[in-house]
């Protein structure tokens, strides 16, 4: 039985980037194309999933996980623009909030405010970053994959050495616009014939300064700087990477990030140089997690999953440095403790079952007055199906969730919350000799009130029900190589969709500006169609991959029948998005080119000239040579990016920097 | 295929090129027109209402409604003013007209504009650091701002008002008071300044700042109730003043001070978003939200200010109030008695502005900026 039999055993359905299974049956002496191999499974993926990954990934001119991101179909970014600026993941419309990240299989949860600035991962020391709709397609997973509309998984690189060799460095140092230095070191060593470790540190410094344009036709012309953008941050992992024989694996990792950073805020008229915002922040995030993975007998495997999270934060707001503002100095820590279990027995070739439970503990605390210190309990029982028949796959799934609350003597407590959410998915591969699917999935699923929507002092009601979202998907995947002559390999992909998002919570204002409350008023209805195009070339010996996404959203807010706005466009949802990457290597060289567009939008659902947002679209080029010596290589890289100077937003009052550099410079050991 | 498969891909890379066209700058939104029923006012011309704009959105605005002509003017701070960097600004709290000038307190934009007041053009602007409200009497404006001088204690900032002359358009003197003031009033040459001490929750400040006019000096400070915020006056030396509870389980409320003995005489038990002074009437509206409740309640009253009476607590007659979803400001015509409300909805969209019968019946409506804060009537 070769190993990729094996795979496709494991699950009917391999996913993609399921990086816990890709690498129990690759032995770390395997080369990168036997892996390559294995990953190209991912064709048989039955749930739409976008993939960047290996060299593709690293050739592209971004800094974090937010840039590169914004090459999916269906993506949109929140981003309140500079390296420090916030940066949020949005998958088709149904919000921030419904989307799980998970680094390196486990997911990183923010009980407090239920989202993920995604700006703080670099893409430095990532192998792979995947978003999926819907679920990751894989049964045996934790019953926490399950539990999202749709989820991005950020894979770190796992130790992979070359024949004869026990180790690898690989220093580097990157400098660039805003004033951004920042040296990275990546160092993996062979342990022992089983187990290798790798410790990957950087430091960040950007003083986050950029000018920026306003202007307007017949009008106003005048430029200002961004300023208090300033981060100065720190990120250090250690993970060991173990065999268990030949039928399993475990990793660990332990997590460190510490940042202190200013925010810039909303650019809005005041008199030049008057005021400007003084607002820092500090953040310290730590988490150390575990997982294993093992495969008893051929009809059941095993894995297990542990993980302990300490983010604090703290943000001050002083009105000695800025006059005009309000005093703010509160610090809010969050502690987390998950455990994960997951079997999978495969009595048959076409039939298997797969039963998961998860269970989280997380804390919140604050100096905050009037602070509730909730914790909560959460509790997730998994049933997941697979079937094989005929031309068909079929995968089902069953979620239970419990959540409970508990809140600090005083205070009111949201009740207990019990529920269970369905998902079905099927494909159909019509042809035998055209490798073309059809699929389809249907998801029911919610995301629970944040901790800061129950009990945030003042804003939270604790008798906010769970947001729900239900999502009917089809689609159609096609792939052909070809392994003569300049085209390689097509990959064309297109699905329609229909979220409907349900008790929406929305902040809404109670009799004055200051005091808002969380509502569950909101109703949202999206249609949508993601089209992927990937191809493949070989010009002689020029490799030149090319890629092309395209997004229309049709995203709707139907919750209030009498609004005159009723029917609207979402805020900053663009009807039509795409973006096109091609990426050409010849020799030890190579060259890189992207383009994101993204369409006129509104800033609120009354789409009026007002809130009327331009289209904006920006160019980015970087190129690399990688210069081979005795004992080592260099690599030189630079990056262009927003080539034409576009002056935009993407989120009104935060202006985006224009044309920006950046160079780098490894050392590989 | 090969070829195919290239055309395809070219083909979209060039439709997608041609479809990302910006259309050079942005320009500036022009101001729409509505119209609604005309009427000639023999001393009034119209009526400017300025909308705050959510904050950090920069979409402060304001709208002039022609009575004679019947138009309703949205937004025409960005037209008139094209050279204006950043138009109107971020929140707009209030507003006063005052000889031959518009003044705007635009909160978050830390000044105030001063517009002339036939055309709503750019003056000059003068810097108030988070300035609320304003006040116009013998030939000076006064602002309330929290921004007083920094303490030791960064969480016991007191607030001031500052004098502006209306000639030289400078900050002439300021005045410390209490914690986050808000609205003010004047009567018999004193200034009433509602401290709110929003800043400093739970321990919210209950004080009114009586300031003497010639000497730009607190003379003492009332004890009131929480959480005060607008003050209007009398005709009979009397000050009212309405405090916004605490949004649990004190209610918001209306208190009378009586300017003879600077003493609370008196209450109202009616609560207040906004109210208005118009002859012997006091008008008064609310849609209050309790959290211990969750519920909502509105209020539409007037109250008598002589024989201290409400003379009804819904004066919408037609049973239209049921869509009005945020009542936030309240203005009466002094010559057609008409009522104006408005309507701030979700904050997040337009609001809409009512504009009532003296009977209470609606006799018109138009949709204006976000949030619609003031209003102030242009005479001829």
């Amino acid at each position: 039985m070769g190993p990729l039999r094996r795979i496709l055993l494991l699950c009917v359905s391999v996913c993609a980037v399921s990086a816990e299974i890709t690498f129990a049956e690759t032995s770390f002496d395997e080369s990168l194309e036997e892996i390559v191999v294995e990953a190209s499974t991912l064709n048989q993926t039955i749930i739409p999933v976008q993939t960047l990954e290996g060299s593709k990934l690293k050739n592209l001119s971004s800094s974090s996980v937010a840039d590169a991101v914004r090459y999916f179909s269906g993506v949109q970014i929140k981003d309140y623009g500079g390296i420090g600026g916030l940066k949020t993941i949005d998958v088709r419309s149904m919000g921030s909030h419904h989307v799980g990240v998970f680094y390196d299989g486990v997911e990183i949860s923010n009980a407090q405010n239920g989202v993920v600035d995604l700006g703080r991962f670099t893409l430095d020391n990532m192998e792979s970053i995947s978003v999926f709709n819907g679920q990751k397609s894989s049964i045996f997973q934790s019953a926490a994959d399950f539990a999202s509309s749709s989820a991005l998984y950020l894979q770190t690189r796992i130790p992979k050495f070359e024949q004869g060799r026990s180790f690898n460095l690989d220093a580097g140092f990157k400098a660039g616009s805003f004033d951004t230095y920042n040296p990275t070191v990546l160092w993996e060593q062979r342990l022992s014939s089983k187990v290798s470790m790798s410790l990957s540190a950087e430091y960040l410094y950007t003083s986050g300064k950029y000018k920026f344009r306003t202007a307007r036709k017949d009008g106003y012309d005048t430029i200002q700087m961004r300023k208090n953008g300033d981060v100065n941050s720190i990120r250090a992992e250690l993970g060991l990477y173990g065999q268990l024989d030949n039928s399993g694996n475990w990793s660990a990792k332990a997590y460190y990030y510490n940042s202190r950073r200013g925010y810039p805020g909303a650019v809005v008229r005041t008199e030049p140089g008057k005021f400007q915002h003084q607002d820092r922040q500090w953040d310290r995030n730590f988490f150390l997690q575990g997982q294993a993975v093992k495969q008893f007998s051929t009809w059941y495997s095993f894995q297990g999953k542990l993980k302990f999270s300490n983010d604090f934060l703290h943000y001050l707001n002083d009105p000695n440095q800025d006059i005009s503002t309000m005093y703010i100095d509160n610090s809010y820590l969050q502690r987390q403790y998950y455990a994960s279990v997951a079997n999978l027995f495969e009595p048959f070739d076409w039939w298997k079952l797969s039963l998961s439970a998860d269970c989280t503990y997380s804390t919140l605390w604050s100096d905050m007055n009037h602070f509730a210190n909730p914790n909560r309990l959460t509790f997730l029982a998994n049933a997941a199906w697979a079937f094989l028949w005929w031309k068909v796959k079929l995968q089902a799934n069953l979620l239970y969730t419990f959540v409970k609350d508990r809140t600090d003597e005083g205070f009111a407590q949201a009740s207990d919350k019990n529920r269970f959410s369905p998902s079905v998915t099927i494909s159909y591969r019509p042809f035998d000799n055209v490798d073309l699917t059809l699929r389809a999935y249907y998801k029911d699923i919610f995301r629970m009130p944040t901790l800061n929507d129950l009990y945030y002092t003042f804003i939270g009601n604790v008798n906010l029900k769970p947001e729900t979202t239900r999502q009917f998907n089809l689609g159609a995947v096609y792939c052909a190589d070809f392994y003569s002559g300049v085209f390689r390999h097509l990959q064309l992909t297109a699905d329609a969709y229909y979220n409907q998002v349900d008790n929406k919570i929305i902040a809404m204002p109670g009799s004055n500006q200051f005091r808002w409350s969380m509502t569950n008023i909101g109703n949202v209805r999206i249609k949508g169609v993601d089209a992927n195009m990937s191809a493949d070339w070989l010009f002689g010996n020029v490799n030149v991959n090319t890629g092309f996404s395209y997004t229309y959203q049709k995203a709707q807010d139907f919750t209030d029948k009498s609004s005159p706005w009723y029917g609207g466009q979402i805020p900053y949802i663009p009807l039509h998005s795409l973006s096109v990457l091609v990426g050409a290597d010849w020799k030890d060289f190579g060259l890189n080119y992207s383009f994101v567009y993204t369409g006129e939008r509104y800033e609120s659902v009354a789409n009026i000239p007002e809130n009327y947002a331009q289209p904006w679209y920006t160019h980015d080029v970087s190129m690399y040579y990688n210069w081979s010596l005795e004992k080592c290589t260099l690599r030189f890289a630079a990056d262009v990016n927003n080539i034409f100077n576009q002056q935009y937003e993407v989120v009104q009052c935060y202006p985006m920097p224009g044309t920006n550099f950046k160079i780098k410079l490894n050392i590989m050991l | 295929m090969n070829i195919s498969v290239c055309k395809f891909s070219i083909l979209l890379v060039a439709i997608s090129l041609l479809a990302a066209c910006r259309q050079g700058l942005e320009t500036i939104v022009p101001s729409v027109q509505t119209s609604v029923p005309a009427e000639y006012i023999d001393s009034l011309e119209g009526m400017y209402l300025l909308n705050q704009g959510n904050m950090g959105t920069n979409k402060s605005t304001l709208d002039y409604l022609d009575f004679a002509q019947g138009i309703y003017n949205k937004n025409i701070f960005a037209s008139r003013n094209p050279h204006v960097v950043g138009e109107l600004g971020d929140v707009g709290n209030d507003m006063e007209l005052y000889g031959s000038k518009l003044y705007a307190v635009i909160n978050c934009s830390n000044y105030v504009e001063v517009m002339n007041a036939d055309n709503a053009c750019h003056q000059t602007q003068i810097t108030v650091p988070n300035g609320r409200n304003i006040i116009c009497h013998g030939g000076y404006v006064y602002v309330s701002s929290y921004a007083g001088p920094v303490n030791l204690d960064p969480n016991a900032r007191r607030g001031i008002v500052v004098k502006i002359d209306t000639v030289s358009m400078q900050i002439v003197d300021s005045c410390l008071v209490g914690y986050q003031p808000d609205g003010m009033g004047i009567c018999a040459g004193k200034l009433y300044v509602a401290n709110s001490g929003g800043y400093r929750v739970p321990n919210y400040d209950r004080t009114v700042s009586v300031i003497d006019l010639d000497t730009f000096e607190e003379i003492r400070q009332i004890d009131v109730a929480l959480n005060l915020n607008d003050v209007e006056t009398d005709r009979y030396g009397r000050v009212y003043v309405s405090s916004r509870g605490d949004y649990y389980n004190n209610h918001s409320k209306i208190y009378i001070i009586d300017s003879s003995v600077d003493m609370v005489t008196d209450s109202i038990d009616v609560s207040c978003a906004d109210m208005t002074v118009l002859g012997d009437s006091l008008y008064i509206v609310d849609s209050e939200f309790n959290y211990a409740i969750g519920m909502k309640s509105a209020s539409y009253a007037i109250y008598n200010v002589v024989n201290r009476n409400l003379d009804t607590d819904n004066f919408i007659s037609d049973g239209t109030q049921y869509s009005i979803s945020m009542a936030y400001a309240i203005a009466v015509n002094p010559v057609t008695h008409c009522i104006y409300i408005t309507d701030a909805k979700d904050f997040v969209t337009p609001g809409m502005l009512y504009c009532y019968s003296p009977q209470g019946k609606l006799m018109w409506k138009v949709i204006t900026g976000d949030i619609p804060a003031c209003m102030a009537f242009l005479k001829r």
